[in-house]
């Protein structure tokens, strides 16, 4: 009984790596398990120009971070001539371009991509900074302390103080108050700014956020302002043209704090403009780039590093396992008898080249036309071997026919018998040629049905699109496909097709002699 | 509850399909279960090629002092078959087969000589060239399994007994006995009928009776699976049937196990007018279709046999044992727990 253990416990480890290791790519390497199989990726291009004056020039543009939803995948910088140095300036990324000497026209560009996923959140310590209550000038501080006083009792926290203050600023009918201050904007106080104020004096941290709203196709998109509170707790996003709080959809944050964007020594006329473009990328392809970014050592050493064109190959390839389950269930399982345990699995594969209905037509004419014709040449005296090789011929070269003929007419399904499907053609007429010499037309139909049965429902199961998907960017399932086999092999009950052969036996069995 | 149960059943009868609880009641031994636990447990893979050719076993059974029909000659290469004119001129009957074939394909059985011709057992006349073509067939691989190159084997005819004539409808009628570990433990016998082409082959149409391994009276008889009381061709009522010499044929079923050491094993005898039973070939996989014949499932018995101390008894008493408790007609010894006494014991729910 050792041995049974042991094949035991080779068969729960086969079963339990396969699983394992599909679940721990999908879930740590976010290889799609199913459906979403693309995703998108946003390219933001931020570019720089300014006038420089001859002299040496200098120019500095704030880098978007981590953030919540979303993974920065690659940033990229273009500026040749220019000596490019990263910086943190006060817990903010910074880029510096810098030039010995510059004059006229210059362009810098910034690219980062990106991809938004939900539920990824930054490891940034992101706590509000010291500030005190600033001070405005009359009358705009009576203006303020009055409305401040009038928010406060009609709010609970925080954030429903925000809330209600962006609101009152963004009614379209204003109060007084809120008119009053609006007057600051005469005097070139931007209303973010205004606002940030006013929170902070009624004791709230509070500071300014840049951002880009993600949308295809869109050029030279200004930087938009947002405001962004703090609850004691963590941060909240607020827009301050509507009072709306929340991440708005697809809403890339580029900068927090009001620092300048950008900033130019030795040049004017200075601008920053995005430019903002969506692709679609296979999710396999996105995940893939990411583990070997990490270098996930699963992904250095699969058949991912082969080139693309090996790796088509394995689409197929990988699927024969699948074939050969199916094949292995229907013969001791239900006890269908097939022609070969191999053979089955190959009709099915041409079947995957030729499509299942002009598949099992081809093949069902071709392999009776060969056995018509074997019969006709059994009549000389020949050698066997002989004999096989001069149906195969014949029946190439009918296939050659065929061809030709439905490429005339116009039928293109003849067409798609290539290479592989006419080598396993050949092969089962041979085998039905032998067959039909030693058991007679009966067995004939009886293997070859069941062959044909068997290879289409292995079709069916091989060219669904959940199973394709599932084989190619899992391959470790082959591990519990194996494990799956062996334990097939320990199977001694009945067979579905043995309970209707024995019935008669049964029945005769209950009767009384 | 029970009224769902006896409404699947009855729906289960009209479709004519049991169940593996009823499978499993009546002893049946499964295709899977077959080559699982006995076929591969007892048949040593390297002792099969012995078995699987007929000329092999022939020389093993010359050897062992088992009785086999007389080998007159062999052709092994194309070459040889310049020779095979002067190897059969002298012949009134011989019969000539593969080595490798298994079932009856490829035997070619010639009764009589007419001139130049030699006449068939259905009658149909041949000239050599045709008889040279079939060999020249059977050394290419025609009837061996996976197409492999053979040799043809030339054997002289068995006389039949007259005693199956009412049974038979041309061939020879042979006894199949499945021996486990030298046990003989079920035996059917298998009559040509037109249907099978005059060959003892039940998967072509022959009938197969199941004999009872005390006595070797027949028990009941089916064809193609289905009960049947007469002969198809002859009609002549089975129930008559009893082969004679049966204690001789048991034991040479039993010697086999000495002589090829597999555990599972089909011995195909024949018996002979003048020489008595004759082993006629061996089989490592032998079918499930006896089970039919027989009425009854062989699994039990091949659990007694297992569940026996010791296995290296001699012939003799393995034989008996096997009579005292496989058998199934009036039979007087008390039964253990995996012989059938009477299918009656089958509770019916």
């Amino acid at each position: 009984m050792k041995g049974r253990f042991q094949l035991g416990l080779m068969i729960a480890l086969l079963i339990v790596a396969g699983l394992g290791l599909t679940l721990y790519k999908h879930f740590a390497l976010g290889f799609p398990l199913l459906g979403k199989d693309v995703s998108t990726v946003w390219s933001i291009e931020a570019w720089v120009s300014f006038k420089a004056e001859g002299e040496a020039a200098q120019a500095s543009l704030t880098l978007p971070d981590q953030q919540s939803d979303v993974w920065i995948m690659d940033e990229s910088f273009a500026s040749p001539g220019y000596g490019i140095n990263q910086i943190n300036d006060g817990g903010q990324r910074r880029a510096v371009w810098s030039i010995r000497k510059a004059d006229g026209r210059q362009d810098l560009f910034y690219k980062v991509k990106l991809r938004l996923e939900s539920g990824l959140s930054p490891n940034v310590n992101d706590q509000p900074e010291a500030f005190i209550a600033p001070v405005l000038p009359e009358p705009y501080q009576t203006a303020a302390q009055s409305l401040l006083k009038q928010v406060t009792e009609s709010s609970a926290n925080a954030t429903s103080f925000a809330s209600t203050l962006l609101g009152l600023f963004s009614a379209s009918k204003p109060d007084q108050n809120v008119n009053m201050l609006l007057g600051m904007t005469d005097e070139g106080v931007k209303i973010p700014e205004l606002l940030i104020n006013l929170l902070r004096m009624g004791n709230i941290p509070a500071r300014i956020v840049r951002g880009l709203h993600l949308e295809d196709g869109r050029r030279r998109q200004p930087i938009v302002d947002m405001i962004e509170i703090y609850d004691g707790d963590q941060w909240h996003l607020f827009d301050p043209r509507t009072g709306q709080s929340g991440n708005p959809k697809a809403f890339f944050l580029w900068q927090r704090g009001a620092k300048s964007l950008l900033d130019v020594m030795g040049g004017v006329n200075s601008d920053v403009k995005f430019s903002i473009i969506s692709q679609q990328i296979p999710t396999r392809d996105l995940a893939l780039a990411q583990a070997t970014q990490e270098q996930a050592a699963l992904i250095d050493f699969s058949i991912y590093a082969l080139p693309l064109e090996a790796q088509n190959a394995f689409k197929i390839i990988l699927l024969i396992p699948i074939g050969v389950l199916v094949v292995l269930f229907m013969r001791i399982i239900v006890g269908l008898r097939t022609s070969g345990t191999f053979m089955p699995v190959l009709i099915s594969m041409a079947f995957l080249q030729t499509q299942l209905l002009p598949g099992l037509v081809i093949f069902i004419s071709l392999v009776s036309i060969g056995l018509w014709i074997r019969s006709f040449l059994s009549q000389q005296n020949m050698l066997l071997v002989a004999r096989l090789g001069a149906v195969i011929i014949v029946v190439i070269l009918l296939m050659a026919v065929m061809s030709v003929l439905s490429w005339k007419l116009g039928i293109t399904q003849a067409l798609t018998v290539t290479f592989f499907p006419m080598i396993i053609l050949a092969w089962t007429i041979e085998r039905m040629s032998i067959l039909w010499e030693e058991e007679g037309p009966r067995d004939v139909l009886k293997e070859g049905g069941g062959s044909l049965l068997v290879a289409t429902l292995s079709y069916l199961l091989m060219s669904n699109p959940v199973v394709e998907q599932l084989t190619f960017n899992f391959p470790e399932l082959m591990l519990t496909l194996l494990g799956l086999v062996l334990l097939l092999g320990q199977y001694t009950g009945y067979r579905l097709l043995e309970l209707k052969r024995f019935y008669p036996l049964v029945r005769a069995a209950r009767q009384p002699r | 509850m029970a009224w769902l149960s006896t409404l699947v059943s009855k729906a289960l009868e009209k479709v004519a399909v049991t169940t593996p609880a009823q499978l499993r009641a009546t002893g049946i031994l499964s295709m899977n279960c077959r080559n699982l636990n006995y076929i591969s447990r007892y048949n040593p893979r390297r002792l099969l090629p012995l078995v699987d050719d007929k000329l092999t076993t022939k020389r093993m059974a010359e050897k062992a002092g088992v009785e086999v029909p007389k080998l007159i000659a062999v052709i092994e290469y194309q070459s040889d078959i310049r020779n095979l004119k002067s190897v059969l001129d002298p012949l009134q009957q011989f019969v000539i087969k593969p080595a490798k074939g298994s079932g009856g394909k490829g035997i070619l059985v010639i009764t009589g000589r007419d001139g130049d011709r030699f006449i068939k057992a259905s009658g149909d006349s041949l000239s050599f060239e045709a008889i040279s073509r079939d060999v020249s067939n059977i050394l290419g691989g025609l009837y061996s399994l996976g197409g492999k190159t053979d040799v043809a084997v030339i054997e002289s005819l068995i006389q039949a007994d007259p005693i199956f004539n009412d049974y038979s409808f041309e061939g020879v009628p042979d006894i199949r006995v499945i021996v486990f570990r030298g046990f003989p433990v079920m035996a059917m016998m298998r009559l040509a009928t037109r249907a099978s082409d005059g060959k003892a082959n039940l998967h072509q149409g022959a009938v197969g009776v199941g004999l009872d391994i005390a006595t070797g009276h027949s028990l009941r008889s089916v064809q193609r699976g289905q009960p049947v009381q007469q002969h198809p061709d002859t009609g002549h009522d089975f129930s008559a049937l009893k082969v004679p010499h049966w204690h001789k044929i048991l034991s040479l079923s039993a010697a086999c196990y000495e002589m090829t050491d597999l555990g599972y094993l089909g011995v195909d005898l024949v018996l002979d007018k003048n020489l008595g039973p004759l082993i006629l070939e061996l089989n490592a996989r032998p079918g499930l279709a006896i089970q039919i014949a027989n009425g009854q499932g062989i699994e039990p018995r091949l659990k007694t046999v297992e569940a026996l101390s010791r296995h290296d008894l001699p012939i003799a008493e393995r034989v008996a044992f096997s009579q005292q408790h496989f058998g199934v007609l009036a039979n007087a010894a008390p039964q253990d727990s995996g012989g059938h006494k009477n299918t009656t014991t089958f509770r019916s729910s």
